[in-house]
């Protein structure tokens, strides 16, 4: 995907739900309105566990 | 999006609270809502030793950071379960967090100590990994509980955990797990009192809270819960979810508030015994967790011949095969072997 564009959109284009994941942009943590830039580090984290705790 | 608080540049937004927060506003919302849920149930006071039950993920990590941070006197407990490398990452990542913190890290090892681990215990006692898991953690949080002295077992159950929980129990209306699914069990005799403190916050957050405070937690997913039916439910919640935000939330806090007390049944600790092998209470005369160590780790007898029917037509093939597995079978606690399959 070519820059820039919006974490949400981003999530939503690779059809993940944003409850599930974190989104780390060049090792810092961004909420779904930031924008990603080309050429950037994107790291989406899964945050769902399946034990109990 | 800047802070919903401060104005300055968001890093995590929380659809449930229609609200964006900075670093520190996130993480003083993290601890003010623990505080809360302590407080609402009267889960443990300040001079209370707390036992935290630590298994290297984020959210047990991050309750136990949390408490610390809040002043409590809480020490951790992680259990190698031998799942591989998975369980030697996890302890580390414990491990490494108390050394960081200085906090105090009790551990128990699962092999070396009871002579099983979850992958195979669970084979030979024939239960499913996270069963036999659940059964394992339970028995020895509340054994290092008791033999240590601690007031409370802290578990880092959160809001998504526990609305699982419910929609599974509602789902297949399990009236008597409904009436102990609870963020606070009073202390009974023999077990200890154990407390959820993270009721009010969801696992995303959890996340965060431990990326935010530079804590390394297993990212990676216990290999042994793929598929399981938590799982479903908890994506089945997220779906409601991601279209009315605050679901999750009302479902559970509202079945605290509107629903439990209809299905709370008093415990009756007069029916229960102490275990003759390990002295935990117990129903029976043998505990169900020495009845799975028993289970993993003596050989089972081997049930050799075929397990179905045979029909007259095939008799005499089958009776060849029966020959030659009793000439090769030897005693095993693998449950392959134990019904009957060739090696």
């Amino acid at each position: 995907m070519a820059g820039p564009l919006r974490v949400d959109v981003i999530l939503r284009r690779l059809d993940i739900e944003r409850e599930t994941v974190l989104v780390i942009i060049d090792g810092t943590l961004v909420p779904g309105d930031a924008l990603v830039p080309d050429h950037a580090t994107v790291e989406v984290r899964p945050v769902i566990s399946g034990g109990m705790a | 999006m800047k802070c919903t608080v401060c104005r300055e540049p968001a890093v995590i937004d929380i659809r449930r609270h229609n609200s964006y927060f900075c670093t520190d506003h996130f993480l003083r919302l993290c601890r003010d809502q623990t505080a809360k849920a302590i407080k609402d149930h009267a889960m443990f006071g300040p001079d209370d030793r707390v036992l935290v039950a630590v298994s290297g993920g984020k959210d047990s990590l991050a309750v136990w950071d949390i408490l610390l941070e809040l002043g409590y006197k809480a020490d951790g407990f992680v259990i190698g379960l031998g799942i591989g490398d998975y369980s030697a990452a996890s302890t580390q990542y414990a491990r490494d967090y108390a050394t960081r913190r200085g906090a105090t890290l009790l551990e128990v090892n699962l092999p070396d100590e009871y002579g099983y681990d979850i992958p195979s215990g669970s084979k030979a006692a024939r239960r499913t990994p996270c069963s036999a898991c659940g059964l394992t953690k339970r028995h020895l949080f509340d054994k290092a509980a008791v033999d240590g002295g601690y007031d409370v077992v802290v578990t880092g159950h959160n809001l998504d955990d526990e609305a699982a929980v419910l929609f599974g129990n509602v789902l297949h209306w399990h009236t008597e797990y409904l009436g102990r699914q609870s963020p606070v069990l009073p202390a009974r005799r023999g077990f200890p009192r154990k407390a959820k403190p993270l009721i009010r916050l969801g696992e995303r957050e959890m996340a965060a809270y431990c990326v935010l405070r530079g804590i390394d937690y297993i990212v990676e997913e216990c290999p042994m819960a793929a598929g399981n039916r938590h799982l479903q439910y908890k994506e089945s919640l997220n779906s409601v979810e991601a279209r009315s935000p605050g679901a999750k939330f009302d479902f559970y806090h509202r079945f605290l508030s509107a629903a439990a007390p209809a299905f709370r049944i008093a415990d009756d600790d007069d029916t229960l015994g102490w275990c003759e092998r390990c002295g935990a209470p117990c129903s029976g005369e043998i505990c169900a967790f020495c009845r799975l160590v028993e289970r993993a780790t003596t050989p089972q007898p081997v049930q050799l011949g075929p397990r179905r029917r045979r029909s007259p037509g095939n008799a005499a093939r089958n009776e060849a095969t029966t020959q030659a597995t009793t000439a090769s079978a030897t005693p095993t606690n693998d449950r392959s072997n134990a019904e009957g399959h060739a090696p």
